[in-house]
């Protein structure tokens, strides 16, 4: 973290209805790295990919892009921010009037005004570097989960932003495409030296890409550091998420009135 | 009796909002010149909106303009008037009866197909994903639609007419054997086209700007679940046919009813 990091994120609070889901969240996303933000499910973190990407508004605080204000933007400069940025979404989000190489020229075709053959150039190398090049004709619904998402990544990458958000790249993903994936993050992150930051709560996949790790729970950050530094980390609720221990300090139940009781109390109710 | 004046109270703001928010998406869809693409894809929803409704809608003009003409002979015969049948289908069609059954068969048909498909780009995260590529959806996915809407319900309003007066002239003149000069004759000289034709098409358009503007509205404002989804597309065509019914009470008061 040399130089001044590419997204930083200041006392952002946000609820939605009556649940606070953020109450001060600070973040400092390093230019050209991978960074994680984990986190146990329903802690926000795809809440927090679309306030980063200003598709929501926090209530309080600010998330800055390369120094840009990112909710302070007009309509229009937000729309020219977003051409900087991917966004992977955890359910591919591919159109589905498209077929698979129409939805990769998609951010050219409304983007630039390239030649159709230089589109379809970029587009085929953009294919060939998820190894779908072949699949070009077929139409979403024909894709397997898989590879509607390296579609999607392709397509994420098509305008070769600076920032990519990845929402859950693993989720849902057999064994094969989830190392398939995996390799693709971090090789597309050297190769075109993006940002990225990826959700997740897969914590093996996600450790060995990331070089940075966010752990937010209770609308906060509860530690940050490198991956070697949170697998050793002593703090009982970071230990208990790394590890994956089914209970601790965040309890397996849901919460109730007592057991004991709940058993023994009579009537016709639930 | 306070907690009622509340909800009541609630309520109103909600329906204030619901109004506000469509009113804003309305005019941000609307608004702006369409580039050469935005001219293929409105081209596109014309055909999904208006060409894949022409048939349900003839149809239903053919027969209503049917039965208009039986019902009306059997009862202008009673008094010798059947010379004045092409009179009463024409006008009955033209002022009444096309915009508004053509409007209710289009939200039946286009409107709730408006809703559902809108409303799965939603819940499949097309919109939000079209969002972040940096091209705002109102002006890719709605606005096409939209105009689709606008334009194609006036022509339909036009064929129903027309196959309407047809299928009167059918029954009519064919069949019960009413004389073909003083069908289309007293049709002619009754028919006033800036006054029957001319409203009626106003009206037409009311229709379809109130329709189509339900339709996908719905759709982009709905919850994105199946539920939500089911529920909005049944509210687009609940709502869209008490809007066209009570409007085009108040449109006839003010165009035919001597109020203006």
């Amino acid at each position: 973290m040399s130089d001044t990091p590419f997204v930083v994120v200041e006392g952002l609070h946000f609820s939605r209805g009556d649940t606070e889901i953020f109450r001060g969240v600070d973040m400092r996303i390093p230019r050209g790295r991978i960074t994680a933000i984990m986190g146990p499910s329903g802690t926000g973190k795809t809440t927090l990919l679309k306030l980063i990407g200003g598709q929501l508004s926090p209530d309080a605080g600010r998330v800055t892009i390369d120094g840009e204000e990112v909710h302070r933007l007009s309509r229009k400069a937000l729309f020219a921010l977003r051409r900087r940025m991917g966004m992977l979404f955890q359910s591919g989000a591919l159109f589905s009037d498209l077929s698979v190489f129409e939805n990769v020229a998609f951010p050219l075709r409304v983007h630039t005004d390239l030649p159709d053959a230089m589109v379809r150039d970029l587009v085929l190398m953009k294919l060939e570097a998820v190894g779908l090049r072949g699949a070009r004709e077929l139409m979403p619904a024909e894709l397997s989960g898989g590879m509607a998402r390296r579609v999607a990544l392709a397509r994420a990458i098509a305008l070769d932003p600076e920032l990519i958000l990845y929402d859950e790249p693993f989720v849902g993903q057999d064994p094969i495409s989830m190392g398939v994936l995996v390799q693709l993050i971090k090789r597309l992150n050297q190769a075109l030296g993006l940002t990225s930051i990826v959700v997740s709560h897969d914590i093996k996949e996600t450790l060995t890409i990331a070089d940075y790790v966010y752990v937010i729970a209770d609308g906060q950050v509860m530690a940050h550091g490198t991956p070697e530094s949170l697998d050793v980390d002593q703090d009982p609720r970071v230990s208990q998420f790394v590890h994956g221990e089914p209970d601790g300090p965040v309890p397996f139940h849901y919460p109730a009135v007592d057991y004991f009781k709940d058993i023994l109390s009579a009537g016709g109710g639930r | 009796m306070i907690a009622r004046v509340m909800r009541l109270g609630r309520r109103g703001c909600d329906l204030l909002e619901a109004l506000g928010r469509a009113g804003i998406f309305v005019g941000q869809s609307a608004v702006g010149v369409p580039s050469r693409e935005g001219w293929a894809l409105w081209l596109r929803q014309m055909h999904f909106v208006g060409v894949l409704s022409l048939a349900i809608v003839l149809v239903s003009g053919l027969f209503i303009g049917m039965v208009l003409s039986l019902q009306g002979y059997t009862i202008l015969v009673d008094f010798g008037a059947e010379q004045a049948l092409g009179q009463m289908v024409a006008l009955s069609l033209l002022r009444e009866l096309a915009p508004v059954v053509a409007a209710l068969l289009f939200a039946g048909r286009a409107g709730s197909a408006l809703t559902a498909e809108i409303g799965l780009m939603k819940a499949t995260e097309q919109l939000t994903s079209m969002e972040m590529i940096g091209v705002d959806p109102l002006r890719r996915v709605v606005a096409p639609r939209l105009w689709a809407g606008f334009v194609s319900l006036p022509l339909l309003t036009i064929g129903f007419s027309v196959v309407g007066i047809y299928g009167g002239y059918l029954v009519g003149v064919e069949w019960l054997g009413v004389f073909e000069g003083s069908y289309w004759g007293n049709m002619q000289a009754s028919v006033a086209f800036i006054g029957d034709v001319g409203n009626g098409m106003v009206k037409s358009l009311v229709f379809a700007v109130v329709v189509t503007w339900i339709a996908v509205f719905q759709g982009y404002d709905l919850v994105p679940t199946s539920e939500g989804i089911s529920r909005a597309t049944t509210r687009t065509v609940v709502y869209s046919s008490l809007a066209v019914l009570g409007l085009d009470f108040v449109l006839t008061a003010v165009m035919f009813g001597g109020l203006s």
